[in-house]
């Protein structure tokens, strides 16, 4: 038990203390630095990029949107001609199918990662590691450009200077995500993930059976896989495959790995637009969020199901077993590293699973779900902040309204157009979760796609829209999204939830905040670097998330919750 | 710096080809083919797949659960995965095709199943009728091959494995806590059995006397 608690605890310590501010000024570094290395400056001449260019915030659109159009339609194409392209040892046959490749090549371009297939079956090594390992590195890349130029543009006044997205992008990759993934594969290797081109093995088991054995290039995908926060599994089963995951240690770096880049982006951001106070308030409301949701995740798992109690099985914590929930987990990561695992992929938008999230106990289910709905607990690299920030500029409109003044965030105005920009943006959210969710209970058949009857079946349909737009990408594996309905459906929901949810409306709104001069601080003026105002950040957080989506968790989550202590099975 | 106007399409369509091909190379081809160079020269056996062979032959992965039905080796955990390229054909320890129950708290199909396998588990190990079983041994595993069980698992099934290979049990108890992993540095994860090296080790024990 205290090892248990204790082991959680040094963790969140060295992400919080270790991370955070080394991360922070290391970030600083690379997106301001004003010459570029050798190899960049060769890079940049052999691309035919011109890294002196400064992007408006429409151009610095722009080139987001069509860099990932490039490689949406690349991948497509890769995942359709699989059968004809090379690199292919375990020969799986056929391609997929096009509404399956349109979901995932959207998924991975977004840094979604969802996947309605399982890798070891339906991929070859060409597209695993050539396209998929690829688009980890640009799609996570892209985030954090995003969330780097929004703070660029905050910290100016009287330009729209957004920076050099192709700049961004390749100083992200050579300077940060390569390095640290090289590193990080290599002791993945050391913990015993696969790192070969050899095919499948085939073993003769003591029983003198036959196993197979699907391997590959897993470690050099498995480090981006978290650095990311991408989450795409090179196996179906994901972080819960002894292949991706094989030790505590493993488990553990994996942990850290998705909170090692987010959490950062806040000092980077109070020290750039230069009110390092109001990062660490923003820090704050991010952790605080954090810390409860894994309050409500770790015992409630570790509590356990009382039907399997009842069942006949010993679900107590012991110095012989870790007991709680236990279907679907793993026996070396016992109930605290998979309670982390949970909250922590969930938080960041990384979307890999070490346990399956379909079997966590309602509450470990309510808590999950719940932080994709929010989308706000440190979130994907880059579009946490900048969901932050639009809850922030939310905030303060909100008490502009009540005390009858116009709102100010860092020294600048927020005005009706940026309002309208934040609240299209803010609604994208929900508006694609709750629609998505009311198709797929009407549309023919959509429901034979349900893995588990009831209550929990309503929430694998809530998990996955919401996981989609939020660019999440973990589920509730029950639910067969490998049809054209869901492959469609939730390839747009990844589309509107990546792009009309926070990227372009924010790029719009750091645009139109960046052109306008500062006003001066009067006695006036509401202070939003305080603690006060954090609370009331989560508050308008809460309120508004809760407001939103508390009808859909009562019909999945919380339903069950109250059929689970009323003893009832379906 | 020079802030530059041009807004052609064109001027952006370029790089986003180039940069698009160029990462492809490098992050999709030369970072994972150096990363297989040398994880395969500093750490072959891992690489690998940390396969165990006997006399050339592969007989599974260290990290693989395989399936063991036999009253004198260790069972790993119950396992969910289906035949290769099925949803609903059953074929436990399938390593080829990973997956798991997904059942939700609620499915009756998940209880059931738990009954059943904690009855199966109370009559192998001669267990009394009312006597509660620890949790991994009668619930599926979230890979399908998880390759550990519990102490309190292990330690269940030391009766049985005694009397079938007819050695003392106390003998067992101690390939047992030769085989037990703790927690990694004395603090992460949980203390575990690997049942494939514990019934490996079990094994040549026979062989070897």
């Amino acid at each position: 038990m205290i090892l248990n608690i204790l082991q959680v605890v040094i963790i969140l310590l060295i992400i919080g203390f270790g991370f955070v501010v080394p991360i922070g000024k290391y970030l600083i570094k690379i997106f301001t630095d004003e010459s570029d290395t050798i190899l960049e400056r060769y890079t940049y001449r052999f691309l035919g990029i011109n890294p002196q260019e400064q992007m408006t915030w429409q151009r610095y659109s722009q080139a987001i949107v069509l860099s990932n159009l490039v490689f949406v339609l690349l991948f497509y194409a890769t995942l359709r001609l699989q059968d004809i392209l090379p690199f292919n040892p375990d020969n799986i046959h056929p391609s997929p199918t096009p509404d399956l490749a349109f979901n995932t090549a959207i998924s991975f371009v977004t840094n979604t990662d969802w996947q309605n297939y399982g890798g070891e079956t339906t991929l070859s090594y060409f597209n695993q590691m050539v396209m998929i390992t690829c688009l980890m590195f640009t799609s996570s890349a892209t985030g954090l450009a995003a969330g780097v130029a929004v703070i660029r543009a905050l910290s100016q006044a009287g330009t729209n200077n957004l920076g050099n997205f192709w700049v961004d992008l390749t100083r992200a990759i050579y300077r940060l995500f390569l390095p640290i993934c090289f590193v990080l594969a290599l002791v993945y290797v050391w913990q015993g993930v696969p790192q070969t081109l050899g095919p499948a093995t085939v073993a003769t088991t003591l029983e003198g059976a036959t196993q197979t054995i699907a391997r590959g290039p897993v470690a050099s995908l498995e480090s981006i896989k978290q650095i990311g926060t991408n989450g795409g599994g090179f196996f179906g089963q994901n972080s819960a495959h002894p292949f991706e995951n094989p030790t505590p240690l493993t488990n553990t770096l994996e942990i850290m790995s998705m909170l090692l880049i987010v959490p950062a982006l806040t000092y980077t951001f109070g020290t750039m637009v230069q009110a390092r106070r109001q990062g660490w308030i923003f820090f704050g409301v991010f952790a605080t969020l954090f810390i409860g949701f894994l309050v409500m995740v770790l015992p409630a798992e570790q509590i356990g199901n009382p039907l399997l109690t009842q069942a006949g099985a010993d679900q107590a914590l012991s110095s012989l077993q870790s007991g709680g929930n236990f279907e679907g987990k793993e026996v070396r990561f016992g109930i605290a590293q998979t309670g982390l695992f949970v909250t922590a992929t969930t938080a960041a938008t990384t979307g890999s699973v070490n346990a399956m999230h379909d079997s966590l106990t309602p509450i470990g289910g309510f808590a999950a779900l719940s932080e994709m709905l929010l989308n706000v607990v440190f979130g994907g690299k880059g579009v946490g902040l900048i969901t932050l920030i639009m809850y922030a500029a939310v905030t303060v409109f909100l008490i502009g309204l009540m005390v009858g003044r116009t709102p100010e965030f860092l020294s600048k105005k927020i005005e009706a157009k940026e309002v309208k920009l934040v609240s299209l943006a803010l609604l994208a959210h929900p508006f694609i979760i709750l629609i998505g969710c009311g198709l797929a209970l009407v549309w023919p058949k959509a429901l034979d796609s349900l893995g588990n009857p009831d209550a929990h079946g309503f929430s694998e349909i809530l998990y996955a829209y919401s996981s989609t737009s939020a660019n999440n990408g973990s589920a509730f594996g029950g639910l067969n999204g490998n049809t054209p309905f869901y492959n469609t459906t939730l390839g747009l929901a990844i589309l509107i939830g990546r792009f009309l949810a926070p990227v372009l409306p924010m790029l719009a709104v750091a645009g139109s905040l960046a052109l306008k001069p500062r006003v001066p601080k009067t006695t006036g003026t509401m202070s939003t670097n305080t603690v006060f105002f954090g609370l009331l950040i989560l508050a308008s957080i809460l309120i508004i998330g809760g407001l939103t989506f508390f009808p859909a968790l009562a019909l999945g989550p919380i339903a069950e919750h109250f059929e689970l202590a009323a003893g009832k099975t379906f | 710096m020079t802030v530059q106007s041009r807004s052609s399409f064109v001027s952006l369509l370029i790089p986003a080809i180039t940069t698009a091909i160029w990462f492809i190379v490098l992050c999709g081809i030369i970072y994972p083919l150096l990363t297989t160079v040398v994880a395969n020269v500093i750490f072959p056996h891992q690489a690998q797949g940390s396969l165990i062979t006997i006399n050339g032959k592969v007989i599974g992965s260290e990290l693989i659960a395989q399936n063991f039905t036999a009253p004198k080796y260790f069972h790993p955990r119950p396992s969910a995965t289906n035949k290769t390229g099925t949803t609903d054909k059953p074929e436990p320890y399938n390593a080829a095709q990973s997956g798991a129950t997904n059942y939700g708290p609620t499915n009756k199909k998940l209880i059931d199943g738990v009954k059943d396998a904690v009855a199966a588990y109370r009559k192998e190990n001669g267990l009394a009728a009312d006597a509660l079983v620890p949790v991994d041994a009668v619930t599926n595993s979230a890979s399908g091959f998880d390759p550990d069980i519990s102490i309190a698992n292990a330690n269940l099934q030391v009766p049985r494995v005694a009397k079938a290979r007819n050695i003392p049990v106390t003998d067992v108890k101690k390939f047992v806590s030769q085989n037990t992993t703790g927690r990694q540095f004395g603090l992460l994860g949980e203390p575990r059995v690997n049942v494939l090296k514990l019934n490996l080790a079990l094994d040549n024990l026979k062989s070897g006397s």
